[in-house]
């Protein structure tokens, strides 16, 4: 008798899991981050000693070229710029944004995705700043 | 007791290595520039004597018409126009080995469908940048071309960047024969 209800039991918690699961649709996964907001912008984000926007924006994308990617738009107003590379059978693509910071800085912002995964590993931005650094001579700096 | 233990011990192994295996998933420094790109910048750039951006620009979208591509995307104030233009990419000789395998297989009395695989049409992109040399006084032009190649069913058979130097030269050729054309009104 014991075992009878304890096998009811069980069934029910698994019926009951894959109702449930049932309900959940995948639209969310696509919302999901690794790393919490405020994280995330620190390892995208760095800015720099410059009031440039235009010169920044061209470095940004002679950047992304030597990176092997092929731009594929660009907006001045909105200061940004997107590329993508291929990696074998993999497409990267990459989003920058120069924006205004104070009244002597300009924040660049990157971010990446890896086929369907979004990067959130900070030595793989940290690798593109210091490209981007060498190529305004100017020192990319840390933002909180 | 110690082999339910080595159980749980080899359970947690397979776990780990699972755990893992799923972080490997995104590969580390591909945002570092590669050995090569001195020698890409050689091949995708050029400099034009002319300060005029207006005209250099014009003539990049001439060259582009001329090609047979369609632009997608522009902005002037950056330089930047992306073209892209879809063609044929079969190839004779793909095709020949395909069916010959094909038959050999159905001679063999198994199935494969190796023609299903072969290349069939292609989109290339141009992604063309125009902007002012360091000292102001030339113009710089970097081309950049990348290509999706589909196969008979219809599916991506591979994504590639382009870096043959002919083509590259042959946009090249358009361009100063573009500049000359605007440059004389023609």
């Amino acid at each position: 008798m014991k075992r009878i209800r304890k096998y009811c039991g069980i069934s029910v918690i698994l019926f009951s899991i894959f109702i449930l699961s049932g309900c959940a649709t995948t639209a969310g996964k696509a919302f999901e981050t690794n790393e919490s907001q405020v994280k995330l912008r620190s390892i995208q984000t760095r800015a720099f000693d410059t009031t440039d926007k235009k010169i920044m924006m061209q470095t940004v994308i002679s950047t992304m070229q030597d990176l092997d990617f092929v731009i594929g738009k660009a907006d001045f107003t909105l200061g940004s710029v997107t590329g993508s590379k291929f990696l074998g059978q993999t497409v990267v693509t990459m989003t920058v944004i120069v924006r205004p910071r104070g009244e002597k800085q300009l924040l660049v912002r990157a971010n990446a995705q890896y086929g369907i995964t979004s990067v959130e590993d900070p030595g793989t931005y940290q690798d593109f700043f210091i490209a981007l650094e060498k190529a305004l001579f100017l020192t990319a700096q840390q933002v909180d | 007791m110690i082999e339910r233990r080595r159980f749980l011990k080899s359970v947690l192994v397979v776990f780990l290595c699972l755990g893992i295996i799923g972080c490997v998933s995104v590969p580390k420094g591909f945002l570092k520039p590669s050995e090569g790109y001195l020698e890409k910048r050689q091949l995708q750039m050029r400099q034009y004597d002319t300060t005029n951006e207006e005209q250099i620009i014009t003539a990049v979208a001439g060259v582009l018409q001329d090609l047979g591509f369609t632009l997608d995307e522009s902005e002037t104030k950056l330089g930047l126009v992306s073209a892209s233009k879809k063609a044929d990419a079969t190839s004779k000789g793909q095709v020949v080995g395909a069916v010959l395998l094909d038959m050999l297989a159905a001679l063999g009395g198994s199935s494969s469908n190796n023609t299903a695989r072969c290349d069939k049409s292609q989109v290339v992109k141009a992604s063309v940048i125009t902007k002012p040399s360091l000292d102001r006084k030339k113009m710089v032009v970097r081309v950049t071309f990348q290509r999706i190649v589909w196969n008979m069913s219809n599916q991506i058979n591979r994504v590639e960047t382009i870096n043959e130097p002919q083509i590259y030269q042959k946009f090249y050729e358009g361009l100063s024969k573009a500049i000359f054309l605007e440059a004389q009104k023609i």
